[in-house]
This record gives structure tokens, sequence and C-alpha cells, in this order.
């Protein structure tokens, strides 16, 4: 039993605050957890194995699902064409209802990406367990819940005992000092950070950012930088509960209300980690001197400031970094010593469980506004929700976008992934405001630059990878 | 889950670093519902050029490294989407253990819940083996023994890993962990009626 005295971080507190049983001594602990999140590409087989077993969902009033990674963008009214897709979409549907669960189905005003439906429901909250089977369950710790991503054998596992065997993570503070200058958003923070430490630099880690630059970020920028946490290798990322954890979660559909919700803010003020608690790992950044960053490789760790060249592969002091540089290089059909900015572009895809948010919508929308799209680029704009959807429309961003020449889609996954319909062709480079740059992630042969929501939009307009700095009015 | 005793299997080499999971199962092989067949989505857009034919470099394409069942790969293997398929991919196609340096986090987990062991070994040690592997010609063969936590090849290879005891006897034995768990129901029963307690306090 741990002394009260013992300063504790976020991380411990909630993870202390879930042990059902301690399972082996040093070993892994069986975990409740508070909220299950399930899409269409990592279940079926989780159900089908609970079925096969004659086993049953435990609590389906805390699994909630939605479809997002395998959906059309397009119109809605007609049926999914892909009659594989449409047979793993149907079998959600038939899943949840047989278990009942609660659905977003593609229908649904409430549909979207798992990761943007969870907290603008007020479903994500300070304090609880939530895992998901999806890497970038990572996004909710934004609101410091432990969440993180599981396998469909772990899924299934969720399903049917409400719990999980996990080892206990390290813990890695990262620190951000001092304040974004104008232009740099979370996206370059998290980009920055994931180019300091690598990405396996936290492995078997759940990271808690802190720093002045992350007490000044909003919910939805706290989510960006929590969602790639996953890209750096950790198993989750968090960030301490405060006033503006609160004020967003206030008046949520699924927020405690009344004077449940007076108890819950207290419950959570206690949750930060407290002064003096230790952590197995400590990493400084310096926030303030970080540019606009935009990746060059095929890893997110591959990154760069947009004032910078290419990398030499001299650059790099092992033969491994060396082998993997020249071969990412080769694969983006980039010369080293070429500047980043400048780069021609072919597709520019706003959207994602990183930067699909309504705030990202408007910081895109700032930069469209009155120009248009360069006539040798393809540009999309995929809402992260049916909700963010509704939201930019009541704010007329669509009308900005499609004046611009944006294309103006429903909500899902879409080219982050390339799963539906929307990929990038061979040879096509784009400015993306994802999470992955990886070979062929969004299109077999295509090359992808990460990058913020305003820099991508940028690029839309210059047909060319560009400093935003330099675009802002 | 097939138990993990002991192996001994002929070896192959994808020496890379940061293997991600869409290179061991691009996306778009996971709109299926089922976790079998997907051995021949293993790697697929590197085995296979934009015209569908074989692409004779890379590693698993060579006629060396056919029938293979164990796999030494680079440094985080596994890294990116949690998708099991990657593991499932990797064990429908024959591989029962992937030896590397480090894994990622989730790949790690599901491929103990696959029975496709998982070996941690120094970095010299896996660039040993990629030596001896490529060297062979096609006929090196390794054992990897999980009851010893050793991996040794009869010439002059030995190297120890380590596996937490609790994933090591899942794996030894082939364990259900669902019916493991479901053994604790009394204590998820007692925690949830603590946890509707507090609910009902604070949340």
């Amino acid at each position: 039993m741990i002394a009260r005295s013992t300063p504790r971080t976020l991380f411990q507190k909630v993870w202390d605050a879930h042990v059902v049983h301690p399972l082996a001594e040093g070993g892994p602990a069986l975990l409740y957890v508070d909220l299950h999140l399930v899409h269409e590409v990592t279940s079926p087989q989780a159900f089908a194995g609970l079925r096969a077993a004659g086993r049953r969902v435990r609590r389906p009033e805390l699994t909630v699902a939605t479809v997002d990674h395998n959906v059309p963008t397009d119109d809605r009214s007609l049926p999914v064409a892909d009659p594989i897709s449409a047979r793993q979409l149907d079998t959600l549907g038939a899943n949840a209802r047989a278990a009942g669960i609660e659905l977003f189905d593609l229908h649904s005003p409430g549909q979207g990406i798992v990761h943007v439906i969870g907290p603008e429901l007020g479903l994500t909250q300070p304090g609880m367990i939530i895992v998901c089977g999806d890497s970038h369950t990572s996004t909710h710790g934004a609101f410091g819940a432990l969440a993180f991503g599981i396998g469909t054998s772990e899924v299934e596992h969720v399903l049917a005992t409400q719990c999980l065997v996990m080892s206990k993570p390290k813990t890695l503070e990262a620190r951000f000092m001092g304040r974004l200058a104008p232009g740099v958003t979370a996206k370059d923070l998290v980009l920055g950070f994931i180019g300091q430490i690598g990405t396996a630099g936290a492995t078997g880690h759940v990271i808690e950012y802190t720093g002045e630059s992350i007490r000044g970020l909003t919910m939805e920028q706290r989510m960006t930088v929590c969602n790639m946490s996953i890209e750096a290798g950790a198993r989750a990322g968090m960030i301490g509960p405060d006033e503006t954890t609160f004020a967003y979660l206030a008046g949520r559909p699924r927020a405690p209300a009344g004077a449940a919700w007076n108890a819950a803010v207290e419950a959570w003020r206690g949750l930060g980690s407290d002064p003096g608690a230790r952590y197995d790992m400590r990493v400084t950044i310096d926030a303030a001197s970080l540019a606009p960053q935009v990746t060059w490789g095929t890893s997110p760790g591959m990154v760069t400031a947009i004032t910078a060249r290419v990398p030499r592969l001299e650059d790099f002091e092992s033969e491994a970094d060396r082998t993997a540089a020249a071969r990412a290089l080769s694969y983006m059909d980039l010369a080293p010593g070429t500047p980043m900015a400048g780069l021609r572009i072919d597709r520019v895809f706003l959207g994602s469980c990183t930067n699909g948010r309504i705030e990202d919508l408007r910081a895109a929308a700032q930069i469209v506004r009155g120009k248009r799209v360069a006539s040798s680029v393809r540009a999309m704009v995929v809402p992260g929700s049916m909700r963010v959807r509704a939201e930019a429309e009541r704010e007329g961003l669509d009308r900005i976008f499609r004046e611009a020449g944006f294309e103006w889609r429903n909500a899902g996954c879409s080219m982050c992934l390339g799963m539906n319909p929307d990929v990038l062709q061979s040879g096509e480079r784009c400015a993306s405001t994802s999470n992955r740059n990886f070979e062929g992630r969004q299109g077999r042969g295509g090359r992808t630059h990460l990058m913020s929501p305003a820099m991508a939009a940028a690029a839309a307009i210059a047909g060319r990878l560009v400093d935003v700095r330099e675009w802002a009015s | 889950m097939e138990p993990f005793v002991r192996h001994t299997g002929k070896v192959a080499a994808v020496p890379r670093a940061n293997v991600d999971t869409d290179q061991i199962i691009p996306k778009q092989f996971l709109k299926g519902i089922e976790r079998t067949g997907l051995g021949p989505a293993l790697f697929y857009d590197w085995r296979y050029r934009a015209d569908g034919t074989p692409d004779p470099e890379f590693e698993l394409n060579r006629p060396e490294a056919a029938g293979a069942s164990l796999l030494v790969a680079g440094a985080n293997f596994g890294c990116g989407s949690s998708r099991e398929h990657a593991a499932w991919a990797l064990a429908d196609a024959g591989f029962r253990a992937i030896l590397a340096p480090s894994f990622a986090d989730i790949f790690f987990a599901n491929c103990c819940q696959n029975g496709l062991l998982p070996v941690r070994l120094e970095a010299e040690e896996i660039d040993e083996l990629v030596r001896r592997t490529q060297a062979g010609g096609g006929d090196y063969r390794l054992t990897v023994d999980l009851e010893r936590q050793r991996v040794e090849d009869g010439q002059g290879f030995g190297a120890s890993f380590g596996l937490e005891p609790y994933r090591r006897e899942m794996l030894l034995r082939g364990l259900d962990e669902i019916g493991r768990t479901l053994l604790e129901e009394p204590r998820i029963a007692a925690f949830e009626q603590r946890r509707a307690t507090r609910a009902a306090a604070a949340p």
C-alpha cells in the first residue's frame, strides 16, 4: 500500500484507482475499463470470438461503437459501393444491436472518427481508463484519462470482462518550455517532440505532457498532442486536467450535470501529478524556438522545420539511420539538400483524428478565405465528425472551403489511412494533417508530408510547401 | 491459442528498422471479418510490385527464405497501427517467432495473444543472426526455447531473452486469457460494486 504522503503522478493515480487485482508481483495487473470504444475494422473478429466461446458482452452500457475507418465520405444517400467494406459496416451494426451497444452508424448525426466523437459527446472524462482497438486512442489522454490502443484479442477480452490485463508502463515527463511562437501550432509541437526523441523514444512509457506551452493549449490542441503519442512509441499520452478541461466538458451531452458535475470537478481537481512526483524519464523541449514542422520521410520522426532542407545522408550518425533515410528519400523522390519550402504538391488532405476538429477547420479556413486552391492541386476537407461538419457549416466554413475549390466531405478517417475510396495515386505528393507518413499509408506509392492544418491550407493555395508565417495576414 | 514451448526452424531476415504494421499488412486487407487467411497479404506492398509480379529484391521473396518459420528483424518492429491483422498474417504465413532488438508495445501484446513469440535480443545479437542467416544461404536454423528462454543455433550462437512470467506462462500453456480473467469474477464484481458506490457519491 502506498503511503498517502508519497507524491504520485497523474498516471499513477489513474492506474491505482483501476486495479481490480494485481495478477503477479511485478507483473501485469487486471485493470477495470470505464469506456470501451469500438469501430468496424478491429472488432468483427472479437465479436465472432465471443460467439464461438458462448460469451456475452459484460457491460454494453460502457461500450460505444461508431463507423469511421472504412466509410465513404461522399454521398451518404448511396449504398456503400465496395461490397467487402459494406459487409464490415453491416457486421458492426449487427454485433452492436445483438449486444445492446450504442452505435453511431453511417446515417447518424453523431457519426464520426471514434477519437473525435468520444470527447465531443463528453464520454471522455478525466481519470477514466479508456481503450479502443485503435492506436490513436491516446487522444483521450488530453483529458487526464489513461487511454490506449489495444489489439482485437484484447477488444474481445474487454467485451467479455470489462477488464484488461496490462503490464505497468513506465512514466515519461515531456516538459515544454516557453510559449509557441505565432504560426506554430500543437501539431508542430508534437512533431518537433517526435523528431527529438524518435519514433521509439517513448516505447513502454506513458507520457505526461507538462509545461507552460501545454497549459496554454485549448482542449482540441491538447488532443492533437496526445493523439500522436503513439508516433513516439508511447503506450499513452496524458495531460493533467485543469480549468480548460472542465470548461470544455461542461454541458456536453454525456458529461455529469448538476450536483454530479460539481462533485466530478472536485474529484478531477485532485488528479494532477503531485509536486515532487517521480517519473522514470524526463525530456525537456524548447517549445518557444520551434518553427512550423513538416515531415520529409516515411516515419513521423523524419521531420524538420519548413525553413530547413531535406537532410543529407552524412547528417545521420548510425548506419541504420543512413540506410533508412536513403530508402525514405528514394520513396519520397527527394534529393538531399532540397529546401522543404517550395516542394510542389498534388493533393491536400485536411482531416483525421489528429486534426479534424472545428478549431483545425477554422485555422485552415482563415488561411483559405478569399483565395483559390492552386490549379494543379486537388484538396479535400474531411471533418472529424458529422457534428464538426454541422458546426463548420453553421459558421460558414464550408462555403469558404468550397469557394476556394476544396471538396467538402462527410466524416470519417478517409485519406489518413486510405481504407475507403479516398486514396493517393502512385507518385502523388500530399500535404496532410494526418498522423502517419508511412510508405503507402495514404495509397500505394503516395508521398505524404505531415503538417499542421494552417500549413496544409497554405500549401493548397500555393501548390507547394510554404512557411505559413509568411502567409499570415 | 497454440502453445509455444520450443521451436526449431529456418530463419529469414528482414533487417530493417521501424517496420510498421502498415507494411506488415496494408490496409486493403483489413476489410474482412475473419482472422484467418491473411498469410498471402503479409508484406504485400513490399512483396509485389504495382503490376502484381513478385519483387525479387524483397528479402522474403528470395528462394532461401522459402519455408522460414523464424523472422529476424530490425528495431521497433511492428510500430504504428494497432491492427492485430499483422500478427495474424505473420502466423498464417508460418512464422512462430519474431526476433528483434525491440518491438512496439501493442504489436508485442498482439503477438503474445496469438502464440507468436516476440523475442527481444541485444542489437549486436540480432546483427549476428542477420549475418549468419545471410551466410547460411537458406540453410540457417535456430531453436527458440521458451522454457529455458534461450535462442541457440548449435553452431556457437546462444542468447538468453526475457519475458514477463505471466506472458511466458500463458504462451507455454496456450491458455485462453479471457477464461483466465473470468476466474476473477468475484473480484471484478466487487470492484464494480465499489465503483457504483463511488459514482453515487462522486463520479
